[in-house]
């Protein structure tokens, strides 16, 4: 069978293809698909429960690798671990190698690649000369690769990354073995050389051409981990000296020749339309050169941003709010409320028979448990620059989903998704903020949507820019959520039966089940729609969910008397690795241990995308019953560790992005609208609130787990059941700041005892 | 009106608005990019320079005010240092503790941190705390503390 034929076959889980450069090198392309984690962008970046991935390997003349990585790095470090994890397999030396994203202006790692082989023009340079015709065909099914859902590394690496790599060793040393005359096996890949015993030695580079003349091995042998010398070391990533002098390019950054800038104006109250405005003053203004209506208000088009929002602010408009001004947070609690007292829910999880569970138990305890929205307040705010001429369009965005944002923008457009070029650009942070994705475009419109909406209008590139007002109003926010819980305990005081009702399932699947051994248990949810826009933020459902279900496990730790370590130590004696990582957390915080006077432990644990993570915060209060977190010790099971700095970089920003929703993170709606609008009233944890972060990994062998969410669900709970120890006062609600946990001079002596 | 000031050591002269903030005459009129817009209400740093020396949030300063200055962006920082360096000694250590995640924040928190050390050489926890109110969303603060520590004590 032919790789054409090959890649006909729906069956194929598995592609690769290779074929030599006009200079002299190597082009190896790895392509896989698999099952999809249940998410709403897997499902649209790809077909329903179907996520495929695509991994581009280059040896060049110089016996420089590049390794093409398509993947948006938004920090988190995954173009520079990515490619370590090829680097590895293949015995690349890693001062050889370069980690770059998948290239931007030819839309490298999808099908417009396909496309250019087919026509003969706008090859790539760097890839003239390769015609092998199985690469159109491969193109075809490549996506870029959504970024979320912490899978970079696991999906990705461990699927496209290791492969390509070991795909790429296998060919290279059978081009050496043919060359001498020896077996392959008598050859030995290692930093960018293959050598064979009787002395013969090539660089990568040498063997390349012969290389691309071979078939590409069907299943590539992977390293032994006990071998490896790039994978788990504390590698420097390529992305930050461009960080550190004003040269790194993120989508707001992009200029173009005659770009002109555009700042909106947006009805406060969501589902609001535009009834009249005065644009005559507008137009007036110096540099303003068009106003275009939005759904839900107008943009403004000018030869500068800050004329554009000046302008913008100064337009005189009138919105109908079309009722939904009556939307409160009090109004939405009430419909939360009812909906969970109505139990008209849907099933979660049902183990056992809870009903009977709780009849039959000593006692039973009742608690309801709330989450405010959040924004993600990235800190470059939103932005997209399009152009649309001559029947074609051009966007540069930083964005998690390169191809869904190609796709919208076509869509918006009305121009074929051939004729969009997507140039991704460094984001400014993502946290899931920057997925563009909407349950209805008219629903809940992008700045994605708009930029291009604008673009139609303007015979220029056009940069949208929306102020921070902007973002923290037009947010797709994680949602506000109440859990009500019902759980009955025995005369010890432990769980048999764990009742759960709460409002709006959102991703992942498994966010709100417990590892903990309950023998019933009924965990249902409840539909609550709002017209507030929704969208994954960092770790999804797990945020609200690890708050909800760790706090209130503490708090039946307190009901019976019990340490809440050994509380949950009993609890998941069933589950080694869970057990493991909490010991571990215990042993190094120092759990049980004095503390200074006013300083309390509290402990919380959560596996969300395959790794577990404990953390325990040291807090104390001020005394204005602020809350101050000294330490927090974290201990993460990811199974392995591709780069050890980077890994804890992630568990640090993790925690601290977890502090900023627990400390202070709200956003309340009245009158329809979000009544936050810029940091002074939607604070962020700062440098005079950070804890010291001590950081430890179990390498449990275990599938290869995610690092870029894991860390931030567990905080919340680890600070609020710390302030319980010493205030007395069990936070069921979060942001802490709203709750008076002014010390009492009696408590705080007892705390310290 | 018509405004002078020099840039990282270049003279310019911008007939512009006098309320414009100098953080959209360096972007948008000067094409100087590394100075980042972050909350435009000074309340988040992302926008830090120096002007005559001192950190100060440029999406907050009119140009009218700035008139005559002498201004370093992020971009002029290193010749700042000492023009044979392609790095000043606070860039070098940002990228020894690999402080960087998303890196938007960072040219803000690099003029702040430089601000402070060449009034301060030896910021106790407190004076850093005091005075680096900047926002990272990534969650930068541990290694720009370490990173500040290392240029102290060398």
């Amino acid at each position: 069978m032919t790789i054409i034929e090959k890649l006909k076959n729906p069956t194929r889980r598995q592609l690769i293809v290779a074929g030599g450069l006009a200079t002299g090198g190597l082009l190896l392309g790895y392509a896989f698909s698999g099952p999809s984690r249940q998410t709403l962008a897997n499902r649209a970046a790809s077909g329903e429960g179907e996520q495929m991935m695509a991994t581009w390997i280059k040896i060049s003349p110089d016996n420089t690798v590049t390794v093409y990585v398509p993947h948006s790095d938004m920090g988190q470090g995954v173009i520079t671990a990515l490619a370590m994890m090829a680097a590895e397999e293949m015995e690349a030396d890693w001062s050889l190698v370069r980690p770059e994203q998948a290239p931007a202006e030819t839309a490298f790692a999808n099908e417009n690649l396909g496309l250019n082989f087919t026509d003969g023009v706008n090859i790539p340079r760097l890839l003239q000369g390769v015609t092998d015709a199985a690469f159109v065909k491969l193109s075809q099914f490549m996506s870029l690769q959504v970024t979320g859902g912490s899978s970079s590394v696991r999906f990705t690496g461990e699927h496209g990354m290791r492969p390509a790599g070991a795909a790429a060793k296998d060919m290279l040393i059978r081009a050496a073995a043919n060359r001498w005359g020896v077996p392959a096996s008598e050859c030995t890949a290692k930093l960018s050389h293959v050598t064979h015993p009787s002395g013969k030695s090539a660089t990568f580079a040498e063997l390349a051409s012969d290389a691309a003349e071979l078939s590409p091995p069907s299943t590539p042998v992977l390293k032994a981990k006990s071998d490896y010398t790039i994978v788990g070391k504390p590698i420097p990533r390529a992305d930050i000296p461009a960080k550190v002098d004003g040269t790194a390019v993120y989508g707001v950054d992009i200029r173009q020749p005659g770009q002109l800038y555009a700042a909106v104006r947006l009805a406060p109250t969501f589902g609001s339309e535009v009834v009249s405005y005065d644009a005559e003053p507008i137009l007036a203004r110096r540099g303003v050169k068009k106003i275009v209506p939005i759904p839900g208000g107008v943009a403004v088009v000018a030869d500068n941003f800050w004329r554009a929002k000046e302008a913008a602010a100064a337009l005189d408009i009138t919105f109908d709010t079309k009722g939904n001004e009556k939307l409160s947070m009090a109004s939405l609690y009430a419909e939360h409320d009812a909906a969970i007292a109505a139990d008209d829910s849907n099933e979660d999880v049902e183990k056992g028979d809870v009903a009977t569970g709780l009849a039959n138990a000593a006692s039973t305890k009742q608690a309801t448990y709330r989450v405010p929205f959040l924004a993600h307040a990235c800190m470059e705010p939103m932005n997209c620059t399009v152009w649309i001429r001559d029947g074609k369009v051009d966007v540069w965005v930083g964005s998690q989903d390169a191809l869904g944002t190609r796709a919208r923008v076509a869509e918006v457009s009305g121009v074929d998704f051939d004729n969009v070029t997507m140039h991704p650009l460094l984001l400014g942070g993502g946290f899931g903020r920057r997925i563009p994705l909407r349950s209805g475009f008219f629903d809940f419109p992008s700045e994605i949507d708009f930029a291009t909406l604008i673009a139609k209008e303007v015979d220029a590139p056009v940069q949208l820019l929306y102020t921070r007002e902007d973002d923290i109003q037009h947010d797709a926010y994680r949602i506000a959520v109440t859990s009500s819980f019902t759980v009955g305990v025995d005369e010890k005081g432990m769980p048999v039966a764990w009742k759960n009702r709460y409002t709006i399932k959102d991703d992942p699947d498994e966010a709100a089940h417990i590892p903990y051994g309950v023998a019933d248990q009924s965990i249902r949810y409840t539909d609550s729609q709002s017209i507030v826009p929704r969208g994954p933020w960092r770790s999804v459902a797990h945020t609200q969910h690890t708050f909800f279900n760790e706090s209130f496990i503490d708090e039946l730790a307190h009901d019976a008397g019990m340490d809440p370590f050994e509380y949950r130590r009993e609890l998941l004696k069933d589950e080694p690795r869970h057990l493991a990582v909490l010991e571990t957390v215990a042993e190094k915080a120092g759990w049980g241990t004095p503390l200074p006077k006013g300083r309390a432990r509290g402990i919380a644990i959560q596996k969300s995308f395959k790794t577990i993570v404990a953390e325990v915060a040291e807090v104390s209060l001020g005394a204005d019953g602020a809350v101050k977190v000294h330490k927090v010790t974290a201990v993460v099971d990811c199974g392995e560790v591709i780069n050890s700095d980077t890994a804890r970089q992630q568990v640090e920003s993790g925690i601290i992005f977890g502090l900023t929703a627990a400390l202070y993170g709200e956003i309340t709606i009245a009158d329809g609208a979000v009544e936050q609008s810029n940091f002074p009233d939607y604070e962020m944890v700062r440098m005079s609130d950070v804890p010291e972060i001590d950081v430890h990994f179990i390498e449990s062998g275990a599938e290869i787990g995610g690092l870029g969410e894991p860390a931030t669900p567990v905080i919340s709970a680890a600070v609020a059941n710390a302030v319980f120890t010493i205030s007395g006062k069990r936070v069921r609600e979060l942001p802490l700041k709203n709750h008076d946990l002014t010390p009492k001079a009696d408590k705080l002596a007892s705390a310290a005892e | 009106m018509s405004v002078s000031f020099t840039v990282n050591g270049v003279s310019h002269t911008l007939d512009v608005e006098g309320e414009m903030p100098l953080l959209w005459a360096l972007r948008n009129e000067l094409g100087l990019n590394g100075t980042k817009f972050g909350c435009g209400v000074a309340a988040c740093g992302a926008c830090t320079v120096h002007v005559n020396g001192e950190a100060m949030r440029s999406c907050s300063t009119p140009v009218s005010s700035v008139d005559g200055a002498a201004i370093t962006t992020i971009e002029g920082l290193a010749a700042a240092h000492g023009a044979a360096e392609k790095l000043a000694p606070i860039q070098a250590a940002w990228i020894e503790h690999q402080v960087p995640q998303c890196g938007y924040c960072q040219s803000g928190m690099l003029m702040a941190v430089s601000a402070l050390l060449s009034e301060n050489p030896n910021p106790s926890d407190a004076e850093i705390d005091e005075t680096i109110t900047n926002v990272c969303r990534c969650g930068t603060y541990p290694r720009i503390r370490a990173a500040i520590h290392s240029l102290s004590n060398a």
